[in-house]
């Protein structure tokens, strides 16, 4: 039983392995909360409403977001903006036109720009393409515990500047704890950047879960439905199991006793 | 097909003599359906059955996901985020997929080492552990092809250092790892051959499990006490066994069906955990990730690959790690003519117990270390662990079965059921139903 235990142990923690590499030295990640953590965690529309501002309003002047179309906006279990409410946002971007080679406004099946400047990496999967925790001892069991941590390590980047500099081939590059690393980026957001329409106080880490919030939701559209459809799956497998169970014992009855007990 | 001696089918009505008189397929069905098994197969027996349902779980997924993908360096990764994103439920064929292969790994490995601790490779049944480690290498070929499919970062590299390993090779290594790549790096020739063997292989797995299972129905299952089914009689026999249907099928289904439950557990609320967060940036070969990590299941070999670090005589470090890599996979192969042991089951056998619990050890240790950096003490850890593996396969397990005094195995199969199981109540029923029942 001991053994059967370490085995199923090791299995578990043997696994996590190959995500969970020693993170840069000195990278501080804060677990912030989200919404939508958890099996049973959902977006928060508001908050997807307010991360949406604040990209469009800071992230786009450099940043893209190449993989989403304009029509998710309007998705169930995403920002759900209204139809016209999305359909005004896709709007204000203009797009040459193939065949005619005019600019158009923007419409539904249109994507967001790709980045503006070239060393801007593309947002739409930056929620999952960054691990925030590792660990410990290269096992993954923080990243069990805790989940991968993309949309903590987007928070913590985007208020970890800790206002140090250094000129590097001409370039200046600014220190980040979330990083532990000097980055080209510069420090983007300070309190009341963005005035936001549902009132809440735009200080720096509320602007920063939110485009963190928004951009999980960039990364995997689809969370709602899959939480929903893991759930029932879940259940529904231990209903079967259960059924199984009773039905295995059921045939074998006829062909064996209890178990001895010294056995 | 079986040489236990068994019940054979017989066709009553007129449909099914017409058929078999023409096609013997009822009977087929039958003869496999009711092959005598064990009764005294333990939980370690189920993963057969699991990984029949992975093989076909990610073939199904696998096709539908085609009709969706494009295998083009400049589009694949695009039409990936158009499966996760405007495909119907394509999210969830992919993670279904991606996680399947996981599973299919969890599953082939605690098949493996059953096999190992139950001595199921030894005579008679050597072709059939021989075309289970066929079918092991082809399952390693088909998942790190897969990985390449998504061209992220870690495809990219991925592919690199495995195909780099080939050049590794003293003359012809260079040619041969152009040939793979198609030209001299990877590339779109890469992309669109991994592709086209990734479909191919999965068939030619079904094509080997189909002979796997051919082979142990013709030499009759192991079981926990190494013990051989009697043959003298049917009546003999059906004291060692129970027909495969119900009691296996319907025990084999309740554990597939617990398992699953973790699976889709992993499916709907982590499905990126076993996943590298690299590989959801698209492939750039300008870029080269800090730390280039196979998927969790190479790990173990990927960690034997780094151990050797210095030179042997005239080979380098490099074709040293490559084929000390190899020559672990091939230890499995040669297995059935290492172990000299006459005793087949670990359950009798003392020192083989404390040794192959070693292994268990030793591969999960390989396994952690092949996840980290290649730097102290890591090194040094994949290098005794390296040691270890050899050690097991070409000095203990050899030596064992001189020095080892190993404990007597019960007579028979039905003596050791009946040494662990009291007999069933009365009421329970006759004590053999029929199979039409």
């Amino acid at each position: 039983m001991i053994r059967k235990l370490i085995l199923s142990t090791a299995v578990a923690l043997g696994l996590g392995a190959g995500a969970g590499l020693a993170a840069e030295t000195g990278a501080h990640v804060t677990d912030f909360s989200f919404s939508f953590e958890g099996p049973f965690g959902s977006f928060d529309q508001s908050q997807l409403q307010r991360g949406l501002q604040v990209y469009t309003e800071v992230c786009a002047a450099c940043h893209g977001l190449r993989y989403v179309a304009f029509r998710n906006l309007h998705d169930a279990g995403g920002p759900a903006l209204s139809d016209e409410q999305m359909r005004a946002y896709a709007a204000q971007f203009e797009f040459e036109d193939p065949e005619t080679g005019e600019m158009r406004p923007g419409t539904p099946p249109d994507h967001f720009p790709p980045s503006a400047i070239s060393n801007a990496p593309d947002l739409s999967l930056m929620a999952k393409a960054r691990a925030g925790f590792h660990g410990p001892a290269g096992l993954g069991i923080n990243q069990i515990m805790r989940g991968m941590g993309g949309p903590e390590y987007i928070a913590s980047f985007v208020t970890g500047f800790t206002g140090e500099e250094r000129e590097e081939a001409g370039t200046l590059l600014y220190e980040n704890s979330a990083k532990g690393a000097f980055v080209a980026m510069n420090p983007v957001l300070s309190a009341d950047l963005v005035t936001y329409e549902d009132g809440t106080p735009a200080t720096e880490e509320q602007m920063a879960k939110d485009v963190a919030a928004f951009l999980m939701w960039t990364a995997e559209p689809k969370m709602m439905a899959r939480k929903q459809a893991g759930l029932t799956a879940v259940l529904f497998l231990v209903v079967l199991t259960v059924l199984l169970y009773f039905t295995n014992k059921k045939i074998w009855s006829t062909q064996k006793g209890e178990k001895k007990k010294h056995a | 097909m079986s040489g236990i001696p068994h019940d054979h089918y017989e066709p009553k009505t007129t449909a099914e003599k017409w058929i078999e008189s023409r096609i013997p397929v009822l009977g087929l069905a039958y003869t496999t359906l009711m092959i005598p098994t064990p009764k005294n197969l333990n939980w370690m027996w189920i993963w057969g059955i699991v990984l029949t349902f992975c093989l076909a779980l990610q073939i199904v997924t696998g096709i539908v996901l085609v009709m969706h993908y494009t295998p083009d360096t400049t589009l694949a990764f695009r039409s990936v985020e158009h499966i996760m994103r405007d495909v119907n439920g394509g999210w969830a064929l992919r993670y279904i997929h991606a996680n399947g292969a996981s599973l299919f790994f969890i599953a082939v490995y605690a098949h493996i080492f059953r096999g190992l601790y139950y001595g199921s490779y030894k005579a008679p049944r050597e072709i059939t552990w021989i075309i289970g480690m066929l079918i092991y290498l082809a399952m390693m070929a088909t998942a790190f092809m897969g990985y390449v499919l998504p061209w992220g970062q870690m495809s990219f590299w991925g592919a690199t250092v495995i195909t780099g390993l080939f050049g590794a090779l003293p003359v012809v290594g260079h040619d041969i790892q152009t040939w793979l790549l198609g030209g001299p790096a990877v590339g779109n020739p890469t992309l669109t051959r991994f592709f086209s063997l990734h479909y191919l292989l999965p068939f030619v797995i079904a094509g080997l499990v189909a002979v796997h299972i051919w082979a142990f129905h013709t030499t009759g299952n192991n079981n926990p006490t190494g013990v051989e089914v009697r043959r003298g009689s049917k009546a003999e026999a059906q004291k060692d066994t129970l027909p495969f249907w119900p009691y296996f099928v319907i025990k084999d289904l309740f554990a597939l069906a617990f398992i699953l439950i973790f699976f889709a557990a992993i499916v709907g609320f982590m499905p990126n955990f076993l996943g590298h967060p690299d590989n959801y940036l698209e492939a750039n070969p300008m870029v080269t990730p800090a730390h280039i990590v196979p998927e969790w299941y190479f790990l173990p070999f990927y960690a034997i690959l780094r151990a050797i670090t210095f030179d042997i005589f005239f080979i380098d470090s490099k074709l040293g790690g490559v084929l000390a890599m190899f020559g672990s996979i091939i230890m499995l192969l040669l297995v059935p003519w290492l172990d000299t042991s006459r005793t087949r089951s670990g359950r009798y056998r003392p020192m083989f117990r404390f040794w192959f619990w070693g292994l268990v050890l030793d591969f999960f240790v390989l396994m952690w270390c092949g996840g980290m950096p290649a730097e102290q003490p890591y090194v040094i850890i994949s290098q005794l662990a390296t040691l270890y593996w050899f050690t097991f396969f070409l000095v203990v397990l050899p030596l064992l079965g001189v020095i080892e005094t190993p404990k007597t195995p019960p007579a028979t199969i039905q003596e050791d059921f009946d040494a662990h199981y009291e007999a069933p109540a009365p009421g329970a029923g006759a004590a053999r139903p029929t199979p039409a029942e």
